[in-house]
């Protein structure tokens, strides 16, 4: 193993060093400030991302190969550069949205625990070694508890807290039973000695499938996927509502960096067994996030289950299990989490200006405000999957790998899913735009910090939706580089 | 000067839809120069014909005037026109006819404006089936003429215009569609719609199937689908019961165009397309349309009888006389190639010519009657004759003249058609002779109840002599009439070729 | 280089519709003018177009092309040819009658007149690509206006079911035929979206047969074919009377157009292998939505269910797979989209004025709106296929290719004709003429420009029906090089 220079490696994790930095100075600042200027601790942290993430392109750009480091326990590719940004970016969106938000900015811890999460899912997104990827599940996990629970006058909010810790808690002690299994039988913890074992035959089929399914529950949690995703709706209607965006994109995205990397790493000797156990996810998120959805009358649980069914898409793109595959299933999370973080931003102001979650609260929205509206409008049409908004080629590629695979079966299911998600999608666009209501010509109240992000995102739903080049050069690159030993 | 011997047929064709157009443009308010305008656009095709008819050379084989361009190259239909004997007889009709009817709608005072600008149209859609001589252009203008008709009827009816008027296109349209089906067929077996060519290629057409039925078949079928379309329009019986609502409800002008040139264009089908194209069928076939014509002969002198209303009497009549071309063309058919046939169908083509004088004389007169009285019924009238004796002479005259009395069109017609039908058809022509008794019956008893017998105190002075205009329209009818019975010669020189040719091109497929 | 003609009818709308949105809500004098404006540009660029085109060299036309995503095999690809032309001038004359109808729509005029434009730049976007990525694109472009235009501006009773209904089956038909062209993609191994490539992919015979129902079926929806027809006439109902035209008139043929291009242009042998079952369907489209119609007692599903019937014609057109029915559907798809168009216009003319389409509520309207009473009658000639319009030229080939190819289906499909003139005629007779109730004794003219847009559309009818070669012309090419593909 070649050993690494050590101003190079520190500037290959520049991206968690950033993140570490700018935790460290977030509480200080808090100590410094307490709540008189919360509003720039927001700022600080979503300005501290995009340094991190610019700094980052500049300097931190993996090369062709993978680059190991501590060991190998560490491995700085493509595929966890390009999450490690996706990571960054969500953090400093929500940022962005938790600022001046009462119940948060008293409290300016709020955005040190975001970034350390956020710090963990990097690390979740490059490193190979089986402890390390518990420790960091957990570093991401457990500022998360803290976060959903963090309005603590709020009942529900204590309870989505508690609620969290509880599922989280349990399906990663699974999780880790499986990865007990799997160093107890291969001897070691890194994934690819672990992968170049299984496919050497040393261990028994069965086996083998058992702690695939137990590692499978962890990760099914954290990106919500059915029959795992019974926390996500209470979660987040209970959560902050930033909070609940952060949940639903960026937390799920980190699912999917280690499912990837596991899947394709670990077991593509039992491909087969993969694939099936990933596309019946598939199909059950996707059903029964649509079904669910479908007589929603709060728009967060709504949009909830809403994220289970777009958990179940994403997985067609990891079933495929394919080049292709990878790609689309990484190019699906770029579009999902700009798409739904303005999904939650929208609900954010909506809710903070009418006080209610309810999708009767949103009539006369149009009127009210024609722009919210409008990124309302980008937004649902996006996570329906409808040109020019980026969710389009996001499903494009995805159902492309499944035929590609030859499991057009999957696409068709995944096409008689995507009418029914339409459905409500477009049940809110009737309400924002045919309804009235009473407060219809009163102005909605607006920051320049959610302005920011709102037409950030939707800026980037719809490049991701037309100019879609750059992007899927990245998305397949990393996908390239996942299956490089 | 080129243009207008080149494009003779064209012109004459078209210049009513001009006429048309124009009278869009002018003002909706002023009636009286829309009359005028719309009469004057009715005389320049008839001035045209008239020039048609001075360099028509009756003794010249097949088609003359003939034009031809592309018109729908990618099914292969061409605009071709060209006139025969049939046809120029036709095409004289209509040409007379229209502006009388023009300007027997005088009267009409709503709407003045579309009336004559439907009027035109339909004139257009008339000429143009006796024109053409491509199969898919002769039936876009048997259709296109149906409209026309069809708002005449529903606008300026009577009372029971709309389910008249219904009737009437349902009728029509359903009887087209086998026609329709038909020419389809025939346009992709032969690949062209030309008749000329036609005319050799379907006849010859013996081999093949379709839809799994030999080609004789297929043809006898098509045959049907042609005749049933004809036999609507003719109206053969048991086709006719759109005829005496249509002819009832409609306005005056409306049934004069109806009966005196309309029904013609089922009879013209019979002899431009059915005796041409189906040779074989049509002998094969002969003898069920001679009972049928026959039967109309009958039932319609019959049903005439039987009216109390003086138009459907008139109406019925139509059915009555048109019998007689039908029956002349199924003994041309039956005898193909002899001189019966010959002689039957120059019957069948000049009773065309007469049947459109006379019924059109007919309808008109019931109508100065209506005007004057508002009503149809019978039973009302009596007597009129001391009213209005002007009025009277004319009815009998022209009733005369529809009876078919020597000396006038209708007996020379009637009389060759028997004359050739007889040693086809025997029993047919007997029965026939029978209906001729029932028409004389039937046209005694209504001049019987209009003109003579006790008046009818209502009336009393309260009638109004026929008008100059209303005399200048029907004078030709009757002159034409009387021509017609003196001397028939220059009608039939001009017939008698092309009904020879025709006749002799069928006896060719035996 | 020459000018972009195309891309700019596809944009410009696009533009004007982004425009629009920006305006102030109030100025509603600006944003009437900027949608007339543009789509008078649109009307202009697309019968230049239609002239411009060189018949005597044929094929594609005013091509263009752009990298998109290089690595996906997706390029801005976009061109004319026999059988898009129409369609593109088709949507011009819709649009841009369609805004002259709707000039009094006085609720957020701002928003409707944006979303027409955008309708307007997806199909005419679908219209011109060459490139199946880029036709999804366009296709799909349209969810949200057609969406949002119905429910917002839609009749109040049923907008919000007919909305909803209509959205969502489109969308079904557009998401199945999208995996059908990703199996094209990836089948085909060449890793492009490029039709005129794919054209020549050479496809196995299995293959063809397998993905072929998913392209047809899915873009068939949106022609409305039988069973999955029922989304038009409840959407077409719903719709405000703009929308009505452009979906009846234009969104139909978008579905009819992209089965063509797609699924039996691609797919020829599958087209081959499945032709007797779409022709049993569409032989069930032509006679089952005019029986429907004629039953009807609202004046505007009668309409509704008459395109269903008419659009029958062309999938009969399409199935026959010769020289002649795919002639007549090409000239069917612009005959019926004009005249839909007018049928729908007219509808709107009437309900806006008496407020009801109950068909036993109207009568004697000739009387008030004598314009409106003639437009609709030349369209109801043009709906019987009677000759000396539009709809005879189209429907005739149509009849013959199906004697070429299937005698009994012309024999059955000549039903729909009969009936169809039937309820025309009932139509016409119950809502134009007759006694004019007195509650409607005051009602208006209709406006000089409704009476434009009635001309407009009017004249093309008559035109064509009289001279059938100035559109079969530009249709013979294209014809031609479908049955190049199809194997002579």
């Amino acid at each position: 193993m070649m050993t690494v220079p050590l101003g190079d490696m520190l500037l290959k994790i520049l991206p968690e060093l950033g993140l570490l930095v700018l935790a460290a100075v977030l509480l200080t600042l808090d100590l410094l400030w307490r709540s008189r200027r919360c509003r720039f601790l927001g700022w600080i942290a979503a300005g501290g991302g995009a340094v991190v993430i610019l700094l980052s392109l500049l300097f931190a750009r993996p090369g062709p190969e993978p680059l190991l480091l501590w060991g190998g326990m560490m491995r700085l590719d493509s595929t966890g550069f390009v999450f490690r940004m996706l990571f960054v970016t969500g953090m400093a969106i929500t940022a962005l949205f938790a600022t001046e938000n009462e119940g948060i900015c008293e409290h300016g811890e709020f955005f040190t625990l975001l970034v350390i999460s956020t710090l963990g899912m990097t690390l979740m997104a490059s490193v190979v070694d089986l402890i390390m990827i518990y420790l960091a599940f957990e570093t991401a996990s457990i500022p998360l508890y803290a976060l959903a629970g963090f309005l603590i006058r709020d009942k529900k909010s204590v309870e989505s807290g508690v609620k969290y810790l509880l599922f989280g808690a349990m399906t990663s002690a699974v999780m880790l039973y499986g990865f007990s299994l799997l160093y107890g039988f291969t001897g070691s913890t890194n994934l690819y000695e672990i992968g170049a074992q299984l496919s050497a035959g040393q261990l028994p089929a069965g086996l083998a499938v058992l702690t695939a399914l137990l590692v499978t529950v962890g990760f099914a949690f954290k990106v919500s996927a059915a029959p795992l995703h019974f926390w996500a709706p209470d979660v987040y209607e209970g959560a902050p509502t930033s909070v609940a965006g952060f949940l639903s994109t960026a937390s799920k995205a980190a699912g999917f960096a280690v499912l990837l990397r596991v899947l394709l790493v670990v077991y593509p000797a039992l491909s087969s067994l993969w694939t099936g156990l990933i596309a019946a996810l598939a199909v059950a998120s996707m059903v029964v996030g649509n079904l669910q959805a479908l007589n929603q009358k709060n728009i967060k649980r709504l949009l909830a289950y809403s994220s289970i069914a777009q958990a179940g898409t994403i997985l067609i793109g990891a079933a495929a299990q394919s080049d292709f595959g990878v790609t689309a299933t990484m190019y699906y999370l770029m579009a999902y989490l700009v798409t739904n973080l303005a999904a939650f931003g929208v609900v954010m102001v909506v809710g903070r200006a009418v006080g209610s979650d309810e999708i009767s609260a949103y009539a006369g929205l149009s009127r009210r405000s024609p722009g919210t509206a409008l990124i309302l409008l980008a937004v649902l049409l996006s996570l329906g999957g409808i040109p020019p908004f980026a969710g389009f080629i996001g499903k494009l590629l995805v159902f492309g790998a499944a035929v590609e695979a030859n499991m057009a079966w999957l696409a068709v299911v995944g096409v008689v899913n995507s009418v029914a998600a339409l459905y409500y999608y477009l049940r809110v666009l009737k309400v924002v735009y045919l309804d009235r209501a009473e407060n219809e010509t009163q102005p909605l109240n607006m920051t320049s910090a959610w302005k920011a992000a709102l037409v950030g995102c939707v800026v980037l739903v719809v490049v991701l939706g037309v100019l879609v080049s750059p992007f899927y050069t990245w998305a397949s690159q990393a996908a390239a580089s996942l299956i490089v030993y | 000067m080129d243009l207008l011997t080149n494009h003779l047929l064209t012109l004459i064709l078209f210049t009513p839809v001009v006429g048309a157009v124009v009278l869009l443009f002018l003002p909706a308010k002023n009636i009286r120069v829309l009359r005028w305008a719309a009469l004057a656009a009715s005389l320049v095709p008839f001035g045209l014909a008239l020039g048609l008819w001075a360099r028509f050379d009756p003794s010249a084989e097949g088609f003359q005037f003939v034009e031809m361009m592309p018109w729908y190259p990618a099914i292969q239909s061409s605009y071709h026109l060209g006139v025969d004997g049939i046809s120029l007889m036709m095409v004289l009709l209509t040409v007379v006819l229209t502006p009388l009817a023009v300007l027997a709608s005088f009267t009409v005072t709503e709407r003045v404006k579309a009336y004559m600008f439907l009027f035109l149209l339909l004139e257009t859609g008339m000429l143009g089936v006796f024109l053409s001589l491509d199969l898919l252009l002769f039936f876009v203008f048997w259709e296109v003429g149906l409209v026309p008709m069809y708002f005449l009827i529903a606008q300026w009816g009577g009372t029971r215009r709309n389910y008249a008027a219904l009737k009437f296109i349902l009728y029509t349209m359903g009887g087209s569609l086998g026609l329709l089906l038909a020419t389809q067929m025939i346009g992709v077996v032969a690949g062209t719609f030309d008749l000329t060519e036609l005319f050799q290629i379907w006849p010859a057409l013996n081999s093949g199937t379709l839809l799994g039925l030999p080609m004789a078949t297929v043809k006898a079928v098509a045959f049907w689908a042609f005749v049933i379309a004809f036999a609507i329009k003719v109206p053969v019986w048991p086709f006719h019961t759109w005829l005496p609502d249509a002819h009832t409800e409609a306005p005056t002008a409306g049934s004069m165009i109806l009966a005196g040139v309309l029904l013609k264009l089922g009879a013209y089908g019979f002899l431009r397309l059915v005796l041409p194209l189906y040779p074989l069928e049509s002998k094969l076939f002969a003898g069920w349309l001679a009972a049928l014509g026959a039967l109309a002969i009958i039932f319609g002198a019959l049903g005439a009888f039987g009216q109390k209303d003086f138009k459907r009497l008139v109406a019925y009549s139509s059915i009555n006389h048109m019998g007689f071309v039908v029956l002349g063309i199924a003994a041309a058919a039956a005898a193909v190639g002899s001189q019966d046939a010959v002689i039957a169908l120059n019957g069948a083509v000049l009773q065309m010519v007469t049947h459109g004088l006379s019924a059109a004389g007919m309808f008109f007169l019931v109508g100065v009657i209506y005007e004057r009285t508002h009503t149809r019924d019978l039973t009302e009238f009596g007597g009129l004759f001391a009213q209005m004796p002007v009025y009277g002479g004319v009815l009998l005259f022209t009733a005369m003249g529809s009876l078919g009395l020597p000396g006038l069109a209708g007996f020379v017609s009637e009389f060759l058609v028997v004359r050739g039908a007889w040693p086809v058809f025997t029993l047919a022509t007997a029965l026939s002779m029978i209906g001729l008794f029932f028409t004389g019956a039937y046209i005694l008893k209504a001049l019987k109840m209009v003109l003579h017998g006790p008046l009818n105190e209502r009336w009393k002075g309260k009638l109004p002599e026929m008008s100059l205009r209303e005399g200048i329209v029907i004078a030709p009818l009757m002159v034409l009439m009387l021509i017609l019975g003196v001397w028939p010669a220059w009608a039939l020189d001009v017939i008698n070729r092309t009904v020879s040719m025709i006749s002799l091109a069928m006896s060719l497929w035996f | 280089m020459q000018f972009p003609i195309l891309s700019v009818l596809i944009f410009i709308p696009l533009l004007a519709g982004i425009v629009l949105l920006m305006v102030p809500a109030q100025r509603k004098d600006w944003i009437r003018g900027i949608a007339l404006g543009s789509a008078a540009v649109v009307l202009v660029l697309s019968v230049a177009v239609y002239a411009l085109y060189d018949v005597a060299q044929a094929g594609y036309q005013f091509v263009e092309t752009a990298p998109w995503v290089p690595a996906l095999g997706i390029q801005y690809h976009v061109g004319v040819d026999g059988l898009s032309l129409p369609l593109i001038l088709l949507s011009g004359l819709v649009v841009f009658t369609g805004v002259l109808v709707s000039w009094h729509v006085d609720e957020r005029p701002r928003e409707f007149f944006s979303y027409l434009m955008f309708l307007g730049s997806s199909v005419l976007g679908v219209f011109a690509s060459l490139d199946l990525f880029q036709l999804f694109f366009f296709f799909e472009l349209a969810v949200f206006p057609k969406y949002l235009m119905i429910i917002l501006w839609g009749s109040p009773k049923t907008r919000e079911y007919g909305g909803m209904k209509l959205t969502l089956f489109l969308f079904a038909g557009s998401v199945l035929a999208l995996v059908g062209a990703l199996a094209i993609y990836f089948g085909s191994g060449l890793r492009t979206f490029d039709m005129l490539v794919l054209e020549k992919a050479g496809f196995p015979i299995a293959f063809q047969q397998l993905w072929f129902p998913f392209l047809f079926l899915g873009f068939g929806v949106l022609s409305g074919i039988f069973p999955f027809h029922s989304w038009a006439p409840d959407g077409h109902v719903a719709a405000p009377t703009a929308v009505s035209m452009l979906l009846a008139g234009v969104e139909m043929k978008v579905g009819a157009f992209a089965a063509l291009r797609v699924a039996i242009m691609l797919l020829p042998d599958g087209a081959r292998f499945w032709a007797p079952a779409v022709l049993v369907l569409a032989t069930i489209n032509v006679v089952y939505g005019a029986l429907i119609a004629l039953i009807q007692s609202d004046f505007k599903y009668v309409i509704g269910f008459s395109s269903v019937s008419h659009m029958g014609l062309v999938l009969i057109g399409f199935a026959c797979l010769n020289h002649d029915s795919l002639l007549g559907a090409g000239m069917q798809m612009f005959s019926h989209g004009i005249m839909t168009a007018l049928f729908f216009s007219v509808v709107g003319m009437v309900y806006d004025r008496t407020h009801t389409r109950e068909l036993s509520q109207l009568g004697g309207l000739v009387q008030k709106m004598p314009w409106a009473a003639v437009g609709f009658i030349i369209a109801g000639l043009v709906s019987m296929g009677m000759p000396g319009f539009s709809g005879f030229v189209a429907e005739f080939p149509i009849f013959m290719g199906a004697w070429r190819t299937a005698p009994l289906v012309a024999i059955i499909a000549i039903l729909g004709v009969v009936v169809t003139a039937g309820y025309i005629l009932l139509v016409v007779r119950r809502v134009f003429f007759g006694e004019l109730p007195k509650q409607f004794q005051n009602i208006p003219d209709i406006t000089w420009m409704d009476k434009l847009a009635i001309g407009l559309l009017a004249a093309f009818m008559i035109g064509l029906g009289w001279f059938p070669s100035l559109m079969t012309s530009v249709l013979q090419p294209g014809v031609q090089n479908i049955l190049g593909l199809l194997g002579g």
